[in-house]
């Protein structure tokens, strides 16, 4: 009989998890549009010189190890790279056929959604869109899963494979910790000789964007990558091209990654928690004669023989 | 009578540095070299040679905008600029701000949402952007980092570059 409470104690407190945590999620995806005071950059990619001082900036403010190969050796733009555990941002370059200059470069690093699907993936929360608009990382309670990796709708989280005791996942962080919690802008920012990346409020740069497409339209293809894109991000994007031509998905969708997962999510707590009690319950009621046989066997055997006609 | 003469023999030298100087009528003196960089720390400061550039460019507007008085191109500008006279202010520092993205700027932008020109680069892409703009345009003048200032020590280090190149690593050599 103890076990028995036991279980229903289970089923009734498994339940109400289940719809108040359901109740909860429901409410909480879909419809973020970010923070009020979010900050963003805008990456004018017509700017863009491809000098690469961006990545050296990132280099020395994040202090990474030493790259590979200097900052101004152009021969690293013969093939495209992606961000990695030794650099946070890189500078990819494009061949362009409608532009009249044949090549164009784009900057690229964490967008820092409003919604992040890294940080819809992270069982253990290690992931914090803080109110500044940057996505911030705590590789202090990270496990290691990567599951951000294979969520980023934008492949930009790294991991350092190299660290054999202690690897972390590795991706621009908007310089919170050293600028952008002070109010300044991050470093690639600050070094851009072109003003490629222009900072401020997110919701400001979107109208910022939209002028100089408006009062320039012969130099800006029309819109603004990041504006709706998986529900909005921190960095956005204009160009002279269309964002395929740059390498940018354009298959995503203006839909959050969290809103894809959710109803499945949803469903995950009733499986670990509902599952188990519901079963056992099932199978305790259906073996409960079994047992009350097996129980009564020794006592009442006598008894239940005598009622039998 | 004497001085009238004189005066009259001054008429044509004037022209000629009204000519020159549209900005001498302002009080405003334009200088043949302007140091620029001055407070750089990863490149050396340069002194440009302003009265190249004067007599390579065909309007003033080219670099000043609408601030000099002369004749502006840019459809864009022209919407309002068409009549505008000189200003006031013609050096690039007068209006792009070295630090466009420091809280101040920012919340200074907030408090003027009537300005038109909020989107106005800072100084130092103002000018790499007018600079490299040109040159690129025009395929005359340099167009890389170390082609207009030397990049100092400090700068060396920074880009990870010179004498702070990446060395190869020892034992990673052969096969």
């Amino acid at each position: 009989m103890k076990r028995r409470d036991f279980l229903k104690v289970c089923l009734a407190g498994g339940a109400a998890a289940t719809f108040g945590g359901a109740c909860g999620t429901a409410r909480a995806g879909g419809s973020f549009e970010g923070y009020p005071d979010g900050m963003g950059v805008l990456v004018d990619t017509t700017r863009c010189i491809g000098c690469r001082s961006c990545e050296a900036a990132c280099n020395k403010e994040q202090k990474m190890p030493e790259p590979k190969k200097p900052f101004d050796d152009m021969s690293v733009f013969n093939q495209p790279r992606r961000t990695d555990e030794t650099a946070l941002t890189v500078v990819n370059r494009y061949e362009v056929k409608e532009s009249s200059r044949g090549q164009m470069y784009r900057k690229q690093q964490c967008n820092h959604c409003n919604e992040p699907a890294c940080l819809t993936s992270c069982f253990v929360n290690a992931y914090t869109k803080t109110r500044e608009g940057a996505v911030i990382y705590n590789g202090d309670i990270c496990v290691g899963c990567r599951n951000c990796m294979i969520a980023c709708p934008f492949n930009i989280p790294g991991y350092s494979y190299s660290s054999a005791f202690n690897p972390l996942v590795k991706k621009c962080i908007f310089c919170y910790d050293t600028r952008l919690k002070y109010g300044k802008p991050p470093a690639c920012v600050d070094i851009c000789p072109q003003e490629a990346l222009t900072f401020g409020h997110r919701k400001d740069l979107i109208k910022t964007a939209h002028e100089r497409i408006r009062e320039t339209p012969d130099r800006y293809y029309d819109h603004v990558y990041g504006e709706k894109e998986v529900g909005g991000t921190g960095w956005l994007y204009i160009s002279s091209v269309s964002p395929d031509q740059l390498a940018m998905d354009t298959s995503l969708g203006n839909e959050p990654i969290i809103s894809n997962v959710k109803e499945f999510l949803g469903t995950v707590p009733m499986v670990l928690s509902i599952w188990p009690a519901l079963f056992s319950g099932i199978h305790l009621l259906a073996t409960r004669n079994k047992d009350h046989h097996d129980n009564d066997t020794s006592t009442h055997t006598p008894g239940q023989e005598d009622g039998t006609p | 009578m004497k001085s009238d003469r004189s005066l009259q023999a001054l008429i044509p030298l004037l022209l000629l540095l009204a000519v020159l100087l549209p900005a001498a009528g302002w009080g405003i003196s334009v200088p043949d070299s302007i140091i620029l960089n001055k407070n750089g720390a990863l490149y050396d400061q340069i002194s440009f040679d302003h009265a190249r550039h004067i007599r390579v460019t065909k309007e003033c507007s080219d670099c000043h905008h609408h601030t000099t008085g002369t004749l502006v191109e840019d459809p864009n500008c022209i919407r309002c600029h068409r009549n505008s006279g000189p200003s006031q202010t013609v050096s690039c520092r007068g209006c792009h701000t070295p630090d466009p993205f420091s809280a101040k700027s920012l919340r200074d932008k907030d408090h003027a949402p009537k300005t038109y020109h909020l989107d106005k680069p800072g100084l130092k892409g103002a000018m790499h952007q007018s600079c490299v703009g040109c040159h690129t345009k025009s395929k005359k003048g340099p167009t890389t980092c170390t082609g207009c200032h030397p990049r100092s020590a400090a700068g060396d280090a920074f880009y990870n570059t010179g004498e702070y190149a990446p060395k190869p690593k020892a034992g990673k050599s052969g096969h």
